[in-house]
């Protein structure tokens, strides 16, 4: 009898790198949940994905709203028709990000990704839009200015099953 | 059936034309039911939920036929649908944060709906839903994106009523939820 929510894989980053994507995640989930937590080599910087079936959608199908904090003011913006999907925030400084991959394994609609993140610099919430259709088997996690990961930032997936 | 879809005002829950699943146990985070839209309902109704959780969490997937804000319902045995809830919400709608909130409410809200092709996202927090003596407080994640209009909402709601564990949850909009919708009810174990 499968778990309802269960850990498919994690992944330590071992020294510098720029991404990291996970690859050949099973339909078999209802809902994915992504955390990453760890630090960049350098100062706070967006965290981004990029989403697809067998492999990346590069094109411009992504869309995202988000709402942050900064300690001193709040904010809202929007990204549309770009390449990639917020999904939190990093900095130099330990940051913590949770990503919830919507009903990611239908077939028939487009897809949803609600997000929250932190680091020393911002609280932030992002809700992402994929236009794909398909079912999402491939995830991409990098930093939106190509700064790279420092060695030990910890991405988990889970999926979540239900009944 | 599953067993919190039981018969709610003499009907079962498949007369309110939904499809559910029985749960499966396993872990301390379980699938209690699951309940999908039918393209001609706005109402989802969770009844004859177990007492035997810490906490519950909703997870959905929707699209609404309307531009509306969907909101929820809970009650004992029944839904309460007096002005026994309030709500605050910090959003931005893409170009400001804002916030807002109201007393003596008929319901909280746990959703945004400005366009109803995309589908809309929650995640919605019921913390202590079986205690019987304390209020008890909803939090939601939700949002919308349009690719060029949507709105990232953070939802706290209270349903004044200390001494009645929760058992029953509607989730509503003013028009219908589409077969592609989705809502997830899960337990956590404390």
């Amino acid at each position: 009898m499968p778990a309802t929510y269960e850990s498919i894989a994690t992944h330590t980053i071992p020294s510098t790198t720029a991404s990291y994507t996970f690859t050949s995640i099973p339909a078999t989930y209802t809902d994915l949940v992504l955390i990453v937590n760890g630090k960049n080599i350098s100062s706070d910087q967006g965290l981004t994905c990029q989403v697809g079936t067998g492999s990346i959608d590069t094109a411009a199908n992504y869309s995202c709203t988000y709402l942050l904090g900064s300690g001193t003011s709040s904010a809202s913006g929007r990204f549309t028709s770009d390449t990639n999907g917020l999904i939190g925030r990093m900095g130099n400084d330990n940051s913590t990000s949770i990503a919830h991959f919507m009903n990611y394994s239908n077939t028939t609609t487009k897809k949803t990704i609600l997000s929250r993140g932190n680091n020393g610099a911002y609280a932030i919430a992002h809700v992402v839009l994929w236009q794909g259709t398909t079912a999402i088997d491939t995830i991409k996690v990098f930093n939106l200015t190509s700064v790279s990961f420092a060695a030990g930032v910890v991405l988990t997936l889970y999926g979540i099953k239900a009944a | 059936m599953s067993p919190i879809l039981g018969a709610r005002g003499g009907l079962s829950a498949s007369a309110y034309g939904f499809t559910s699943v029985v749960a499966a146990a396993v872990g301390d985070y379980q699938s209690i039911a699951t309940l999908s839209g039918t393209g001609s309902s706005g109402t989802i109704a969770f009844t004859s939920i177990p007492n035997t959780y810490k906490h519950l969490q909703i997870r959905a997937s929707y699209q609404c036929s309307t531009t509306d804000n969907p909101y929820i319902r809970v009650g004992g045995s029944s839904i309460d649908s007096g002005s026994n809830y309030s709500w605050h919400h910090l959003y931005g709608d893409g170009s400001s944060a804002l916030s807002n909130g109201n007393g003596s409410q008929s319901f909280t809200y746990f959703g945004y709906s400005q366009n109803t092709t995309n589908p809309n996202a929650s995640v919605i927090d019921i913390l202590d839903y079986a205690s019987v003596n304390k209020n008890k407080t909803l939090r939601t994640l939700t949002g919308q994106d349009n690719n060029g209009g949507g709105e990232l909402a953070i939802w706290s709601g209270s349903w004044q009523n200390s001494s009645t564990a929760i058992g029953s949850i509607s989730l509503i909009t003013g028009g219908n939820f589409s077969t592609a919708s989705r809502f997830a009810l899960y337990g956590i174990k404390g």
